[in-house]
C-alpha cells in the first residue's frame, strides 16, 4: 500500500497529464462527421509517431561499441520517421481529395 | 538549466499543436491546416530532441540518426505521394505498424539498462507487448486490404484459444517483471509471442472490418508511445501517446457506431452473427 502511495506522489505530474489527456482526446473526437473518420485516423496515426523521439533518445544514450543496440536503434528511428512523414503526407493527400470533391 | 527549460518548452508547444491539430482535423474546413500544424509541432519536437540533448554523444551516433531520418523521410514521402487514392487506408495501416515496431524495438534495446528498476521494467514490457501486437496486427490488416490475404482464416474455438494465448503472454510479462530476471532470451521470447498474438488477433476478422481494426491498433500504438514517455519521463511522448490512445479509442467506437455494430461483434464476430456479413462483403 505504501508503495502505491509513493508511486502516486512521485509521479503526480505524469498522472495528472494522463488523466487530463484522456479527457482531451475524448472531447476532441466528439461529434466528428463520418466522412472525416478516415483522415482523422490517419492524422492520429501520424501523431503517435512521437515514438520516434523515444527511438532518438535510445540512440543518443547508446554505447558506441554496442553494435546490436545501435543497429536496432537505427531501425527504430527509421521506422518512426516512416510513421511520422508518411502519416502526415498521406493525411494531407486524403484531405486534398476532399477539397476537390466539394 | 536553461537548456532543459527550452527543450521542455518546445515539448509543451508540440503537445499543444497535437491537440489543436486533432481538433481541427474534426472539421472539414480546418482539417488540412490542422494536419500541417501537428506536423510542424512534430518537426520541432524531433529537432529539439536531437539538438538540445545534454550529454556526450559521439559523432557517429549523430550521423546514424541523420541517415535513418533522411532515408525514412524519402521513403515515407515518396510512398505516401505515389500511392493510389483507394490504397490509402492500407498505407495508414502500414505506417501504424512501423510506429508499433519502433515502440517495440525501444523496449527491446532499453530492457537491460533498467533491470532491477521494477517500475521501469513494467513500462518497458507493457510498451513492448502493445507495440509488437500493433506491428504484426497492422501488417496483417495491410495484407488483407491489399488483397494478398482475402479469406478470413478460422479454426475451431478460435476466440478461446486466442484469449488463452493472450493471458499466457500477460502472465509471462508479469513473470519477467516480478522475477527481476536479466534474461534477454525471455525478452525475445515475449517479443515473438506478442508478434504472434497480433497476427492471430487480426487473422479471423473480415476485410470489410479492417478500418475499425486499424483504428483500434492505431490507439494501441498511441499507448505504446505513452509507455515510452513514462519510461523516459518525456512529456511530449506522454501527451501525444495518451491523446492518440484516447482519441483513437473513441474514434474506433464512432466507426463501429456508423456501421451499426458493437466493437465486440467486429473483433470476436467471426463466429457470431456478424460472420456472414463480414465474410460476404469482401
Amino acid at each position: 500500500m505504501t508503495e502505491f502511495i509513493d508511486f502516486i506522489s512521485n509521479n503526480l505530474q505524469m498522472i495528472y497529464i494522463v488523466i487530463l489527456m484522456i479527457f482531451v482526446g475524448v472531447e476532441v473526437i466528439g461529434h466528428v462527421p463520418a466522412v472525416l473518420h478516415t483522415p482523422l485516423m490517419s492524422g492520429a496515426n501520424a501523431i503517435h509517431g512521437v515514438v520516434i523521439i523515444g527511438a532518438i533518445l535510445v540512440m543518443l544514450g547508446a554505447e558506441p561499441d554496442n553494435i546490436l543496440a545501435l543497429s536496432l536503434g537505427f531501425v527504430a528511428v527509421l521506422l518512426g520517421t516512416l510513421n511520422v512523414v508518411g502519416g502526415f503526407v498521406v493525411t494531407d493527400r486524403m484531405l486534398e481529395m476532399f477539397k476537390k470533391k466539394k | 538549466m536553461e537548456y532543459i527549460f527550452s527543450l521542455e518548452f518546445i515539448y509543451l508547444i508540440a503537445s499543444v499543436t497535437y491537440i489543436l491539430g486533432l481538433k481541427m482535423l474534426g472539421h472539414p474546413e480546418t482539417a488540412r491546416r490542422g494536419n500541417l500544424i501537428a506536423a510542424a509541432g512534430m518537426t520541432i519536437a524531433i529537432l529539439g530532441t536531437i539538438f538540445l540533448y545534454q550529454g556526450e554523444v559521439p559523432q557517429l551516433i549523430y550521423y546514424l540518426i541523420a541517415i535513418a531520418i533522411i532515408i525514412g523521410t524519402i521513403i515515407g514521402w515518396v510512398v505516401a505521394k505515389k500511392v493510389g487514392m483507394t490504397k490509402m487506408p492500407e498505407l495508414v495501416s502500414l505506417f501504424n505498424g512501423m510506429g508499433g515496431a519502433s515502440a517495440a524495438l525501444i523496449g527491446l534495446i532499453e530492457f537491460h539498462h533498467y533491470v532491477g528498476d521494477q517500475l521501469s521494467i513494467i513500462t518497458i514490457i507493457a510498451g513492448m507487448i502493445i507495440g509488437s501486437v500493433s506491428f504484426s496486427g497492422s501488417m496483417i490488416a495491410w495484407a488483407k486490404l491489399n488483397g494478398t490475404m482475402n479469406n478470413p482464416i478460422r479454426l475451431p474455438m478460435y476466440n478461446i484459444l486466442n484469449n488463452v494465448f493472450l493471458i499466457g503472454i500477460l502472465a509471462f510479462g508479469a513473470y519477467i517483471v516480478f522475477s527481476g530476471t536479466e534474461s534477454q532470451l525471455y525478452l525475445y521470447l515475449l517479443f515473438f509471442a506478442a508478434i504472434t498474438y497480433g497476427i492471430l488477433f487480426v487473422l479471423p476478422i473480415g476485410g470489410a472490418d479492417m478500418p475499425v481494426v486499424i483504428s483500434l491498433l492505431n490507439s494501441f500504438t498511441g499507448l505504446a508511445a505513452a509507455f515510452g514517455g513514462f519510461l523516459y519521463g518525456n512529456m511530449v511522448m506522454l501527451t501525444g501517446g495518451i491523446l492518440v490512445g484516447s482519441a483513437g479509442t473513441i474514434l474506433t467506437l464512432a466507426m463501429c457506431k456508423a456501421m451499426n455494430r458493437p466493437l465486440s461483434n467486429v473483433i470476436f464476430g467471426a463466429f457470431g452473427e456478424g460472420a456472414v456479413a463480414a465474410g460476404s462483403s469482401n
